[in-house]
């Protein structure tokens, strides 16, 4: 009997979620110095048309001949065709991305991670607080609220950033300062230029202009330790329940699939259980900020 | 479950079947020690071995691997019709067929199936054979000494034969090429099995108790044990490396000279490594070598137990053999359940 007869068939082609789909940077938009907005489309439409993701969701984004890394996506799920990754020039990946022209092609497979329980914050309201580079992933929860207006309660957003300079996203949420039915609390440590005509002082301070009901309202917190440190504390004092406190955490996710074992954080793997974890997770879990 | 008998002078009768299910690895002798690989000859295939130097991983998730290929102008190419080359497995210990069992819930059945683990995990045939147990094997504690999946066919020494028992369909095939060797066991046969089995669990010189490990680490999760094998550990990754259920791996593109194609490469990492929590930016997560050991141990009995149901080590014994500073799976639980001091016997390491 030859070998042919009994060794088993090929296994059936099954999607590969290693490999990344092929995607052209459409825009390049350099919001802040070493922090662009990168605006991409996937070079098949068909991928396009399939593509879905939830606010708080991220990709692995690849520059051919470099590597891979975890990017989180700016854009709302609600704003189709378009993805946009707003990406700090940090590290190897990341410094390639930038020497891109405009419609070079990237890698991009995804999405990845939990992202925010946006079914379950439905009907609750929503408060969104930023520190500095947070603004990344918090956008897209942002633009989906607005979008998905008549799904929420009072809808509020807090950003800090060190300097108007700094303040990713600064003339969009300058515009959508004057929204009605959206509360847009933006503040800056300082302002050397002396421009700015919004809040002066550090993210907390913000607390004392609006009011919040801790049994109907959640919260979704991303930005440096010091950020979680001051704010958590702030939310604890107004009785938010722990688990209506969410966070998203960034480890160097470098499989995204939950085997690589890159982003575990305690026992949990940032890709699968995270990156957004509430803050009840978070003090069960060692290691997490 | 069909179970057959074979006499164990019809064995190199038997295996002459198997080259027709794939190239065969068996474990041979190498060095002091032993290792799956291809025989020569059959007389080389030890029967009687104590654990191999490597695990079966080796073959279903290589030390390193092509995922894909790449080319500025095509795009990412898959390679996945490379990694199903059919292999028979020959003499796996019960421990190890269950650590592919584990390795399975991670790479075939949770989210995420990965399509070249999958492709060879198909496309092997695994033979397992009974062992005795050595003062390094704890894997009745871990209850990976018997393994009722996971198989094709399984062998067990019951005197002048062996009792076959047959896991798979395919297995099945095996059987019916070399069907004039099998035959119906007697009840004294399966007597004797179950005389056999019974020594062989007592006969266990280790013996730790898991059941309430995951709540005993939670607590001891400040102790200064860890501080101490930190002091022992060289951050070598070693038992990463021989652990049947250690599966982290590094990814990175390797580009062709002169060009811009080039290959993603995966490879066996190790959280021991002081790189393994690092992030663009410059911030480790786990800088401190007791934090990286109390890591490995954390995942293994405490995460894998909470995602998975048990916890991930199978007993093999392989971190007990390789480990130059004595940090193993029973050193460690002995010592966080304060049954023995830790004495690292390495202690002039710093982080």
């Amino acid at each position: 009997m030859s070998s042919q007869a009994i060794a088993p068939h090929p296994p059936k082609a099954v999607d590969n979620p290693y490999l990344p789909y092929m995607a052209r940077i459409v825009r390049i938009h350099r919001m802040v110095p070493d922090n662009y907005l990168f605006q991409m489309r996937f070079a098949d439409d068909a991928v396009v048309q399939k593509w879905e993701h939830r606010p708080g969701q991220f990709v692995e984004l690849s520059v051919i001949g470099t590597g891979e890394a975890p990017i989180s996506i700016s854009s709302s799920p609600t704003r189709k065709g378009i993805l946009e990754f707003c990406v700090r020039r940090a590290g190897r990946v990341t410094s390639a991305l930038y020497k891109l022209p405009t419609n070079a092609m990237v890698g991009i497979r995804g999405p990845y991670g939990n992202g925010f329980p946006v079914e379950e914050m439905a009907g609750h309201d929503l408060l969104i607080i930023a520190g500095g580079l947070g603004m990344a992933p918090l956008r897209s929860l942002l633009w989906y609220a607005l979008d998905n207006r008549e799904k929420f309660g009072t809808v509020t957003l807090m950003y800090g950033a060190r300097s108007p300079q700094e303040m990713l996203f600064r003339e969009e949420l300058l515009s959508l300062a004057e929204v009605d039915n959206f509360n847009c609390l933006l503040t800056v440590d300082r302002d050397p230029a002396g421009t700015w005509k919004h809040n002066v002082g550090l993210l907390p301070s913000l607390f004392k202009k609006v009011n919040f009901d801790p049994n109907k309202t959640y919260a979704a917190v991303v930005g440096p330790p010091i950020v979680y440190k001051f704010v958590l504390a702030e939310l604890l004092k107004l009785n938010f329940h722990k688990d209506r406190i969410l966070m998203s955490l960034e480890r160097r996710m470098k499989c995204g699939v939950g085997k690589c074992g890159h982003c575990s954080v305690g026992y949990k793997y940032t890709c699968i259980h995270g990156p957004v974890f509430t803050y009840w997770d978070a003090i069960n879990l060692p290691e997490i900020v | 479950m069909k179970i057959l008998k074979m006499a164990k002078e019809n064995l190199d009768l038997f295996v002459s079947v198997l080259p027709a299910f794939g190239e065969v690895y068996a474990p041979l002798k190498r060095g002091k020690g032993y290792v799956f690989d291809r025989p020569s000859r059959w007389s080389d295939v030890q029967l009687k071995y104590s654990r191999t130097m490597l695990p079966p991983k080796k073959l279903m998730l290589p030390p390193r691997e092509m995922t894909f290929a790449f080319d500025p102008e095509k795009g990412y190419q898959d390679s996945l019709t490379e990694a199903s080359k059919p292999m028979v497995l020959f003499g796996v210990h019960a421990y190890d067929i269950y650590g592919l069992n584990i390795l399975d819930r991670v790479f075939a059945q949770a989210k995420y199936p990965d399509p070249y683990y999958i492709a060879r995990r198909k496309a092997t045939t695994i033979i397992g054979i009974d062992f005795e147990p050595d003062e390094k094997h704890c894997a009745s504690s871990m209850n990976a000494d018997f393994v009722d999946h996971g198989f094709d066919l399984f062998l067990s020494d019951i005197g002048d034969e062996y009792l076959v028992l047959v896991g798979t369909s395919r297995g099945d095939d095996i059987l019916i090429m070399s069907n004039c060797l099998m035959h119906t066991p007697t009840e004294a046969d399966i007597e004797e099995y179950k005389k056999r089995s019974k020594s062989r669990r007592d006969s266990y010189k280790v013996h730790l108790a898991l059941e309430d490990l995951p709540e005993i680490l939670e607590m001891e999760y400040h102790s200064k044990v860890w501080d101490e094998f930190g002091k022992g550990c060289l951050s070598c990754g070693s038992c990463s490396m021989v652990c049947p259920t250690c599966y982290c791996f590094d990814v990175y593109d390797e580009v062709d000279l002169g060009s811009r194609k080039g290959q993603r490469i995966r490879q066996w990492d190790s959280c021991l490594l002081r790189t393994h929590a690092l992030v663009a930016g410059g911030e480790n997560f786990r800088h401190a070598r007791s934090s990286r050991v109390k890591f490995r141990f954390y995942h293994k009995q405490r995460g894998f137990v909470a995602e998975y149901g048990r916890p991930s080590c199978i007993g093999c014994g392989r971190c007990v053999d390789v480990c130059p500073a004595e940090i193993n799976i029973i050193s460690v639980i002995q010592s966080i359940r304060g049954e023995r001091d830790v004495k690292p016997s390495n202690s002039s390491a710093s982080s």
